[in-house]
């Protein structure tokens, strides 16, 4: 007994494809954060810059200062609360030999940028000022912490955006820092 | 000597008035330009405001850079595009016309496309229905006179009855 071949009508069920549709891509749409901002600096030269110190007595900090070495770039500040979660890891880092750590004391005041770092321990070689967010604004820095690897020739070569964690640099920075050695020999 | 006195202060009293209407309209301009460009920058650390609305200390960092930007002769664009470059597409309050914001800018053109197509073929096959209906409204030709022969009988009928 051959039933009549009857043609099918999904037409009715158009609103709901639409419907899975658009809820797919607002499902995806929340698990973007968009804190998260894309780092247009990556691959770019460091931009060029010349601060005051912070610590008295020492010596301006300028491009001059990066060439020729490994240098991370640490956006901090005394009032950055999220500064002191990476803080330990910065200290550990300084003991190495390989990278120059240079502090960006961003939109602080002298004193208690000094008063924090006596707090917590200085990890840094240098330390530069940023009252006005002159390099900030230039490094298209949202907010501290954010640390830059910078290679020897003065490009950027990773951003890190809020604290340098042990996986943030074990997975993503120590990597390119080995990279960048590589590419010198 | 009295003319001559009158004519230098009247050319002091005119270099002094063009001098301040030479400056006075300028920093007006620039302020204006300033909170003009602010308006479509972002702050990028609150997100949902601009930097002309912000308190935030990033973004009136920001927004003077904007204005040492108009001062140093940027066109708007130029400053949007400074900014841009170091912060990304986020940074434009509105976003731009480009490959990834295609389905943004177009999507709903392309709903209003999708809803005049599936109306105009609604309407279209709703017309064909009625015509069909329409032409299977009439009496087929021996229909007709089927029941022009059956009217007949019935007057015959009717007319025997009479007499």
């Amino acid at each position: 007994m051959a039933t009549p071949e009857k043609k099918r009508d999904w037409s009715a069920l158009a609103p709901i494809m639409a419907f899975a549709g658009l809820a797919f891509l607002l499902a995806v749409g929340l698990t973007r954060d968009p804190r998260l901002l894309p780092s247009e600096m990556i691959d770019r030269e460091m931009p060029s810059f010349d601060l005051p110190a912070l610590r008295a007595g020492d010596a301006r900090v300028s491009n001059a200062d990066l060439e020729g070495q490994i240098s991370l770039v640490n956006v901090f500040g005394s009032w950055c609360a999220a500064c002191i979660v990476e803080h330990s890891k910065l200290v550990e880092l300084s003991f190495r030999n390989d990278i120059q750590m240079v502090g960006l004391n961003w939109r602080d005041n002298n004193s208690a940028a000094l008063r924090w770092l006596a707090q917590y321990g200085d990890p840094y070689d240098l330390i530069a000022i940023d009252t006005n967010s002159d390099l900030a604004i230039e490094l298209g820095v949202t907010g501290a912490p954010e640390t830059f690897l910078i290679g020897p020739n003065g490009q950027i070569r990773y951003k890190q955006i809020g604290p340098l964690t042990d996986q943030a640099w074990s997975e993503n920075i120590e990597p390119i820092v080995n990279a960048i050695k590589a590419e010198a020999n | 000597m009295k003319y001559l006195f009158l004519s230098l202060l009247s050319s002091l009293v005119i270099s002094i008035s063009v001098a301040q209407t030479a400056t006075a309209p300028d920093a007006n301009a620039v302020e204006e330009r300033t909170a003009t460009i602010s308006k479509t920058l972002r702050c990028v650390v609150c997100q949902n405001q601009s930097i002309h609305d912000s308190n935030a200390p990033l973004a009136s960092d920001m927004r003077t850079l904007v204005e040492k930007r108009v001062i140093a002769g940027d066109s708007d664009d130029e400053v949007r595009a400074y900014l841009r470059e170091r912060y990304g597409d986020f940074v434009l309050m509105s976003p731009p016309f480009q490959i990834n914001t295609l389905l943004l800018w177009l999507g709903p053109a392309l709903f209003v496309a999708a809803f005049a197509i599936w109306f105009a073929r609604r309407v279209r096959t709703n017309h064909k229905i009625a015509a069909e209906n329409e032409a299977s409204r009439g009496l087929s030709e021996d229909e007709r006179s089927r029941l022009t022969a059956a009217l007949a009988d019935l007057t015959d009928i009717n007319k025997g009855n009479d007499t």
